[in-house]
């Protein structure tokens, strides 16, 4: 199974995100560099709103991740709840 | 009185309303005149409304956000170069990885910004457009801002100023110059594979991440900041890239064949491009986070890899000049130092011999090549550069007639040996650095034998500055180079002794005593 994968710049609002990340994505594996971090999941990758607002302690719009991506990989599907990466086959 | 709240809108109704919903077919005109450049290339198109931003993005979120990241950007601009950060990287060497890079990457932002409009333009359907649209006005800022970062960097030192001159005259600009020329020339669906495709989503995106990261890792906040800003828009310019292949494959089966060309032609292109990339991460970042070998295996082979395995199911195969690009990971950064360091007198930066140390990390991060081919070469250099006999090739390098890089790589399965192509059309005879390059060149050659190559043109007098008589009965063509490429004398020689590295020590000096 091919990885999805998600990189953001290292700041206060990505440490959450990350944190959210892990926390919905059994698997998930996290690679500091240099003012960067990368999450890497197997098959599917999803940013779930909820957990984002749960870990920043604020209302969060996944819109706002546009401020802080780098790159990503897989196919992406964003609706108002949930931002998902994901690689067929 | 009772207030009533409207709901607020979905992502998706509000996507749908701010697009498609403003869009109209025309009537004054048919749709196919509106459109004339849509059909030549041959791909079939049957629902334009099947084309959605998985992003969702609509211009006022677009422009709350892009404010938001322009407003950062400019605040961490204005605190390094009011700090004098340019004094905290690592060492005057790094310098030069921003003259390469800043100084050869603001002209090619631009006509992806004037390739993004004229497709934008020839979209028919409302998504594509508007997602063009945003490309367009990304691709501008990025120009902006890079050379807003350059300014404060050509205050202190060399080989900064002449950037947009030397784009169309220095031979080694002329990679980068030739890829956006070709894909900028080409229909609207080859170019969004070209640049949308193959460029951000297969090939950028490799790179730039980890060398980005490597500045920072350098001390460099300024190449930082305007490289992530950058970067937060490429992952809406991959998703751009990728929409545009399933598209076209899921509207038609007879757009395969098409796209398929299209994808092995621009992955070969842009891994030519990058290769220089490539030699910034291994020689020219004082210090380094992974060697370009790492950053391919990870971001070409393995996300490459994903993506093309996932593409299958529409009968996308890898491009084909994968197993090339992989034989050549171990190769082409150290070929690439090569030819630009024996070149000391005709580039806008310094080069400079790899420290034993550096030569140890080479050795360590390329085991199967780099002691056999090129520690040898480095020691032979630096045993002439101790007898005060630095190599400087005054030849002028032959260019790909395709990719107009030097033709200075291996032969395929053999690392001893220059890989040299020709190809006779219409009576001329045209060079080549690859069988890719020529098979790519075989396909549309009234096309490629229009590239003006400086370094071929100068001998027939076509590259001198303004005022020479190229009549004149003493006349030598190329002996005005300087002038031409307005070559800063400061910048040329080794690094070793030159101004910067003088200069660099001094000012930091300063910085830490009174």
């Amino acid at each position: 199974m091919s990885n999805a994968f998600i990189a953001f710049q290292k700041n206060d609002e990505t440490r959450c995100i990350v944190e959210a990340i892990v926390e919905d994505n059994p698997g998930a594996i996290v690679v500091d560099q240099p003012a960067m971090v990368k999450v890497d999941v197997p098959g599917k990758l999803v940013i779930r709103r909820s957990t984002v607002e749960e870990k920043m302690g604020r209302e969060f719009d996944l819109q706002e991740l546009q401020l802080h991506l780098i790159t990503i990989s897989g196919h992406l599907d964003e609706t108002d709840d949930e931002f998902t990466l994901s690689w067929q086959g | 009185m009772d207030m009533k709240v409207a709901k607020k809108l979905g992502l998706k109704e509000r996507y749908t309303m701010m697009t498609r919903d403003l869009a109209w077919d025309t009537t004054y005109q048919p749709m196919d005149k509106v459109f004339p450049q849509v059909t030549y290339e041959g791909i079939k198109i049957h629902d334009w409304d099947k084309w959605e931003d998985p992003f969702r993005l609509t211009m006022d979120a677009y422009w709350k956000y892009q404010a938001e990241k322009e407003r950062k950007l400019y605040a961490i601009l204005d605190a390094f170069n009011q700090n004098n950060g340019h004094l905290s990287v690592t060492d005057a060497r790094y310098i030069n990885v921003l003259k390469l890079f800043l100084g050869s990457t603001p002209p090619l932002e631009l006509m992806a910004g004037r390739g993004f409009s004229m497709v934008g333009r020839q979209m028919v359907g409302a998504g594509p457009r508007v997602a063009c649209m945003m490309q367009a006005v990304d691709e501008y800022r990025h120009c902006q801002t890079q050379i807003h970062s350059i300014s404060n960097y050509n205050k202190f030192y060399s080989g900064l100023s002449e950037f947009a001159h030397q784009q169309s005259r220095m031979w080694y600009l002329a990679d980068g110059k030739s890829f956006f020329d070709d894909a900028i020339t080409a229909g609207p669906f080859e170019f969004m594979v070209a640049i949308g495709f193959a460029f951000e989503y297969v090939l950028t995106n490799i790179l730039f991440v980890p060398f980005i990261s490597g500045a920072a890792y350098n001390g460099d906040m300024a190449a930082m900041t305007v490289g992530f800003s950058a970067q937060s828009d490429e992952a809406r310019h991959m998703t751009l890239g990728l929409e545009c292949i399933k598209f076209m494959l899921e509207q038609d089966p007879d757009n395969l064949p098409i796209v398929q060309r299209w994808i092995d032609k621009w992955t070969w292109r842009g891994t030519r491009k990058l290769a220089s990339v490539g030699m910034m991460m291994d020689y020219m970042l004082p210090k380094r986070i992974m060697s370009f070998k790492e950053a391919w295996e990870i971001y070409f082979e393995e996300n490459g890899g994903a993506l093309f395995k996932d593409l299958a199911r529409y009968g996308v195969t890898v491009p084909k000049c994968f197993p090339q690009t992989i034989e050549e990971k171990e190769h082409i950064t150290h070929q690439s130092w090569i030819g630009f360091y024996m070149k000391p007198d005709a580039m806008s930066f310094h080069t400079w011999s790899p420290s034993p140390e550096e030569l140890d990390w080479l050795s360590e991060k390329y085991p199967n090549t780099f002691d056999k081919y090129y520690r040898p070469v480095y020691e032979h250099w630096a045993k002439m550069e101790k007898a005060g006999k630095r190599f400087n090739n005054k030849t002028q390098p032959m260019n790909c007639q395709v990719c107009v890089t030097t033709v200075k790589y291996n032969e395929p399965g053999d690392p001893m040996t220059t890989c040299f192509r020709e190809s006779i059309y219409k009576g001329e005879k045209y060079h080549f650095c690859s069988d890719h390059c020529k098979e790519i060149f075989e396909h549309e050659p009234e096309k490629y034998i229009q590239t003006f190559i400086t370094s071929h043109q100068v001998l027939q007098g076509k590259c001198e500055p303004e005022g020479v008589d190229t009549d004149a009965p003493d006349f030598k063509p190329g002996s005005h180079m300087m002038e031409y490429w307005r070559l800063d004398p400061d910048v040329q020689g080794d690094f070793n002794g030159s101004l910067d590295q003088k200069n660099f020590a001094a000012w930091r000096e300063l910085a830490t005593k009174n």
